[in-house]
């Protein structure tokens, strides 16, 4: 399945600069395992040393957090949208 | 008088209710003319208390546009003193505030744009200790803090006291948004339970933010008090709004309760304020330089050997648009561009990496010594210490 896969601006320095990647996968877990072999840097920005998706980072299936779907193994559809989104803290 | 509006004082109640002047009514005219607000909710404004953490980029705004609106009761948490880098997007502030608390100037310019309202000062961090007292008198706290020990703080302390937490934050062009610790919604936690460890994630300071991004932000946080305080239309309890400037786009993402939360879930394990430094893992009050020590020079003692006419390589590891600002004549590579240009370095050379502030070049004097350079120095505070010290013509950014 052709999903797209949004970056966040934090992250798009490790990303290309790109704002967002178009992807072959059929689930959450391929198509960022795609994305960080296509971006080496990305992969410690988004998972711990333990492997897990660091608790500082949400990744969505077009709204739905994949945290109350099926996490990794969540499946895609053709043109689904993956959105990673992180915490940013700023405000001054 | 109360006569005038018709509202008359609930029976058996002690104060007489709120009630408007003739001044106000002209004031608000164009909220009392909607029936979304109307008397009863311009009334409803009068009487809230709205506590505002944070008179910076986030908290100017939105300050403005409830101190505009009417609400009756400002509270203003800052400890910060104004600078010149502020004026690019706080816009509470003036030239002529430079230097002078947030706090005073803050609330000299509410109070100018509405004397009707009350401004209750904090001149305070806001810490664990003195949290709940700050906030126990309000009906509303917005976050406009810049650090996420602050951030987790406000939260837990909202949920604590039950009191909604209208939240905003911003990074670059883009910006989040939602309302946190409404009854039956989610809080802070149930979206990131924990914090990102420090370093990983730059501040505004270290990544920069268009200066109306903030505006904007603030803006909808202020939209969403507003709409609290009247209880009308639909808030963003349970929802995470996106904002992207540079592509102007906003998105909505589905914020679910987390049964589970340590601080709002069935079972919670925080049920008193924490120690929030120590939470995101920071002591003292910034986030240390993570790398190791490197060997370092000092922008004096570099300046003496090069007017001494010692052979040094200077390598200056900022990105071209900051060497655009200002620069000491090195070569310039890009951190991020250093492992593939290494091949640019000639390792018999001494060489002085530098940046703003002396954290990338650390950096990058780590990583050469790992590729095998010996002759290589830090200077020690960057461009920043070097304008300080050596050249005041250099300008600081």
């Amino acid at each position: 399945m052709a999903v797209k896969v949004i970056i966040p601006t934090p992250l798009r320095a490790y990303a290309g600069k790109q704002e967002s990647v178009e992807l072959q996968a059929a689930t959450v877990g391929e198509a960022l395992s795609a994305l960080t072999s296509r971006f080496g840097e990305l992969k410690k920005h988004l998972y711990a040393d333990d492997g897990r998706l660091r608790s500082f980072v949400n990744v969505y299936v077009n709204d739905e957090d994949i945290r109350y779907l099926q996490k990794d193994q969540t499946r895609v559809r053709e043109g689904d949208t993956i959105s990673i989104v992180p915490s940013i803290a700023g405000g001054s | 008088m109360a006569t005038k509006t018709g509202i008359p004082a609930a029976p058996g109640t002690e104060k007489p209710a709120a009630a408007l002047s003739k001044e106000e009514i002209l004031r608000y005219s164009r909220h009392l003319i909607m029936p979304e607000v109307g008397m009863e909710g311009q009334l409803k404004l009068k009487q809230a208390k709205v506590l505002a953490i944070g008179t910076g980029g986030l908290g100017a705004p939105l300050g403005l546009y409830l101190a505009a609106a009417g609400v009756g009761r400002i509270g203003l948490v800052d400890f910060d003193l104004v600078d010149f880098t502020n004026l690019q997007r706080q816009i509470l502030f003036s030239t002529s505030d430079v230097g002078r608390p947030k706090i005073e100037a803050a609330t000299d310019r509410l109070r100018s744009l509405n004397p009707e309202i009350q401004i209750d000062h904090f001149e305070t961090r806001l810490t664990s200790e003195n949290a709940l007292d700050i906030m126990k008198e309000y009906d509303i706290v917005v976050d406009g803090t810049d650090n996420f020990p602050t951030r987790y703080l406000v939260n837990d302390a909202c949920v604590l006291l039950g009191k909604p937490n209208v939240y905003g934050s911003i990074f670059r062009f883009e910006g989040q948004a939602s309302i946190f610790g409404a009854p039956g919604g989610p809080c802070y936690r149930c979206l990131y339970p924990e914090p990102p460890p420090p370093g990983l994630v730059p501040s505004c300071a270290e990544g920069g933010v268009l200066g109306v991004l903030p505006g904007i932000v603030g803006a909808i946080q202020a939209a969403e008090t507003l709409k609290l305080i009247i209880g009308k239309g639909e808030h963003l309890i349970g929802r995470l709004l996106l904002f992207d400037a540079l592509a102007m786009r906003f998105r909505e993402l589905k914020l679910r309760k987390n049964p589970d939360c340590p601080v709002c879930g069935a079972h919670p394990t925080v049920t008193k304020l924490i120690d929030y430094a120590e939470f995101c893992g920071i002591r003292g009050e910034e986030a240390p330089a993570p790398q190791a020590t490197v060997p370092e020079i000092t922008p004096r003692d570099l300046k003496s050997r090069l007017d001494r006419g010692d052979d040094l390589f200077i390598l200056d590891v900022r990105e071209p648009h900051e060497y655009q600002i200002c620069n000491l004549g090195g070569h310039l590579i890009p951190l991020g561009d250093l492992s593939r240009r290494v091949s640019e370095l000639d390792s018999s050379r001494e060489i002085v990496a530098h940046c703003r502030s002396g954290k990338r070049s650390a950096e990058a004097v780590e990583f050469l010594r790992q590729a095998g350079f010996r002759k290589i120095w830090n200077l020690k505070g960057g461009i920043l210490a070097w304008s300080d010290e050596v050249d005041p013509s250099v300008p600081k950014y």
